[in-house]
């Protein structure tokens, strides 16, 4: 298929895989992929077995699910068990547990909660159902806030008075910022999130290369991408290099979306402070509906807890997010926390790296492909 | 700086860690939800759970899309299956033909020769009747093409809101003429894996057709019996397992072959036959073709000796040009499938997990 089988071809992989090999040989490379993504990519084509043992990748922060506390999804089944309402979410936060149970088992229990692919559907559904009010449980970084400000904005101009947003937005420089600020993890550098920066550009990274002096490289989201992306960060550290790459071209501009920002700083402003799951709070690292939509604000328009629940005790999420810990190495990994009864978010997304690694790489890698290879 | 291969928790290393959740996997899975949810009937985990955990112990049936039991001067096959789809008429196809070729298939991949058919309904009130009338005029006609008669029916009629449009539920009954030709007993590591024809057609088809996504496509369902293929693939050699690949998809099928036969499955990605259209799709919406339902494509694993043969076979029939051999059956790691990727890695394939598409069947 065009567009898709040139980006996943074998051999390029292989003349690639023997560059990295080569150049970067002589010392131990730990290389974090921010996005969740790009971890789903990693596993899903089993980058790990083309790469050489000294380049080790490790899983960043940015799986939007993931980052979702759990007195989040709380406020999110207290809204959607609210009468009348239709609570509308992407697919994956269905399985996001809170404090008692998921989105899915309130809907068993009789919540109208349904999927939807955009926020517009949702706005769709609210003027398809006058008698009744939509929300929609927004989430996600800088990649999907220009789609729900594009449907708050629409939402306002064709006057449509039960659709309201909980908005659960979060931005990717501050997660990154607390990364760089623990003591625990060193790192060679970052391959940097390929649709975040499709909005907000390459610079807002310079800090991590000037302040942090960590190479970084903007990737895209096929296996190719990674892989050359994983080449260009060794070949900035053997040229005595430091800076910000874009490998994305195709779809990255340095400037980002101007057009896409500009409407984010119309609907949105930053929060002083929000959770993050297994982070804690950061400052200034979400987003709140400004004032003037504040119409479209499900959190002041129905009745939220809006209580701070502590994540469960076996639960390591925020080790994992920090990419301190691999997956299988959380005490609950696959026993007590498994894709089908998860206890942390890490284990819900399909761009989680913990249901990353148990759908895709549970197997020792090493031996396997042993056996496969005879 | 120590590589991750020789990191430990607590005195686990990664491979102990891994051996660990395999021994859990392989334990009686256990129903932990407090109310049924939709994920219990998507054909993943969940759906296996339910049967595992609930069905399982009050009935005792062993596994299989139908069950052989003697009669008087042979074995008989028996099935059943609801059908709840909804759009009630798709692309390709409607919850007619649908529930009779799937019926046909689930008897036809035991070994049977399918030789009749009940059908009951549940119609919600307020059903259009020409609505009703296209059903079962579909009904009939693929019990015709399929020369399997529709002998016994039933008709309920429940309050509007209490039922979505038409449920319906069928009975098959086959004769199986050789009941020591396949089984799960049967199946040996060097066994090959085959696949009739293009993944995940039907599934996407019914997505396409509900109208949730703004995609557009010419796609159809791929609805169709199967019970001649089967038998020209049994015919043209040593056939060990048969499944029909519907809810779940031929990954859930391939999970269930290798928990059930204790066996490793080994995929190749590049050998798998997927439509243009359904890979878009599946790219744009984050699903794999793998787990997507197909209502006309069969599984089947074959002594590798025959391997050649019966795929031939399998390619002469009209539904099955497209057949693939797209794996084999290792010893090991026992119980999982795993995949070569076209790009040069290797990956788990697990069982599907919640439910991408609701209802497609």
């Amino acid at each position: 298929m065009k567009f898709v089988d040139e980006f996943r071809d074998q051999q390029v992989a292989a003349r690639l895989a023997k560059l990295i090999a080569e150049e970067s040989a002589g010392e131990h490379w730990k290389i974090m992929e921010v996005c969740g993504g790009h971890t789903h990519t990693i596993y899903k084509y089993g980058i790990e077995d083309v790469l050489p043992a000294n380049v080790e990748l490790v899983h960043g922060p940015g799986c939007p699910v993931c980052v979702i506390p759990m007195g989040r999804v709380d406020d999110g089944i207290a809204v959607a068990m609210t009468p009348g309402v239709i609570f509308t979410c992407f697919g994956d936060m269905m399985r996001v547990p809170g404090s008692s149970g998921s989105l899915l088992d309130a809907k068993a229990q009789g919540a109208d909660v349904r999927m939807v692919y955009s926020p517009l559907d949702a706005l769709r559904i609210a003027q398809q159902n006058p008698d009744r009010e939509v929300v929609f449980f927004a989430i996600g970084f800088e990649t999907t806030v220009p789609s729900t400000a594009l449907t708050i904005l629409r939402a306002a101009e064709e006057g449509v008075t039960n659709f309201s947003v909980f908005c659960n937005h979060v931005t990717i420089v501050p997660p990154m910022k607390a990364i760089l600020d623990s003591p625990d993890l060193r790192l060679s550098g970052f391959l940097g999130p390929g649709h975040v920066s499709t909005v907000v550009g390459i610079r807002p990274y310079e800090f991590v290369s000037k302040r942090y002096h960590k190479p970084v490289v903007v990737v895209g989201f096929e296996p190719l991408d990674i892989l050359q992306g994983v080449h260009m960060i060794v070949r900035q550290v053997r040229e005595g290099r430091c800076e910000v790459e874009n490998q994305y071209r195709r779809i990255v501009r340095d400037d980002g979306n101007p057009r896409a920002l500009e409407s984010i700083r119309q609907v949105f402003k930053l929060r002083p402070h929000f959770e993050w799951r297994g982070l804690g709070f950061i400052s200034l690292s979400a987003l709140a509906i400004r004032e003037e939509y504040a119409t479209f604000d499900a959190e002041l328009r129905f009745q939220v807890p809006g209580v701070r629940v502590a994540d469960p005790k076996a639960c390591q999420c925020g080790e994992v997010l920090k990419g301190v810990l691999k997956p299988w190495e959380c005490k609950v990994f696959g026993t007590a926390c498994t894709p089908e009864t998860p206890i942390g978010t890490c284990m819900v997304s399909s761009e989680g790296a913990c249901a990353a690694y148990y759908n895709f790489g549970r197997f020792s890698r090493a031996e396997s492909r042993l056996k496969v290879l005879q | 700086m120590p590589s991750s291969e020789s990191a430990r928790v607590g005195k686990w290393s990664e491979q102990e860690v891994l051996d660990r959740i395999e021994a859990v996997r392989r334990r009686a899975p256990r129903l932990r939800d407090d109310a049924i949810n939709m994920s219990h009937g998507a054909g993943g985990k969940a759906t296996h759970t339910l049967i595992e955990a609930l069905f399982r112990p009050a009935f005792g049936n062993p596994p299989g899309d139908s069950a052989a039991f003697a009669a008087a001067g042979g074995t008989l096959a028996v099935t059943t299956d609801s059908y709840v789809v909804s759009p009630l008429e798709f692309p390709g196809g409607d919850i007619g033909d649908l529930a009779i070729n799937g019926t046909i298939n689930d008897l036809a991949v035991g070994g049977a020769e399918p030789l009749c058919i009940t059908a009951a309904f549940i119609l919600e009130e307020g059903l259009p009747v020409e609505t009703l009338r296209r059903v079962v005029d579909s009904m009939s006609a693929a019990a015709m093409r399929a020369g399997v008669p529709v002998v016994a029916g039933d008709t309920k009629v429940v309050p509007r809101g209490k039922g979505d449009l038409i449920f319906i539920n069928t009975t098959g009954v086959g004769i199986v003429r050789e009941p020591e030709r396949m089984g799960l007993a049967r199946v040996r590591a060097g066994d090959r894996v085959l696949v009739s024809g293009t993944v995940g057609d039907h599934g996407t088809a019914i997505m396409l057709a509900r109208g949730d996504v703004d995609l557009e496509s010419d796609l159809t369902s791929d609805t169709a019996a199967l019970h001649r293929m089967c038998a020209a693939a049994m015919a043209a050699g040593d056939v060990h397992l048969m499944r029909d690949a519907t809810r779940g998809g031929v990954a859930t099928v391939l999970n269930e072959l290798a928990q059930e036969a204790d066996l490793a499955v080994a995929v190749h990605e590049a050998a798998i036959p997927v439509r243009d259209e359904v890979r878009g799709a599946a790219e744009i919406l984050g699903i794999d073709p793998l787990y997507v339902a197909n209502e006309g494509k069969l599984v089947a694993v074959v002594a590798d000796a025959d391997a050649e043969a019966v795929l031939a076979a399998i390619r002469r029939d009209p539904l099955g040009a497209d057949a693939s051999i797209i794996g084999e059956m290792l010893p090991e790691p026992a119980g999982m499938v795993f995949m070569h990727t076209a790009f040069g890695g290797s990956r788990v394939v697990d069982m599907l997990i919640g439910d991408p598409l609701p209802r497609i069947c």
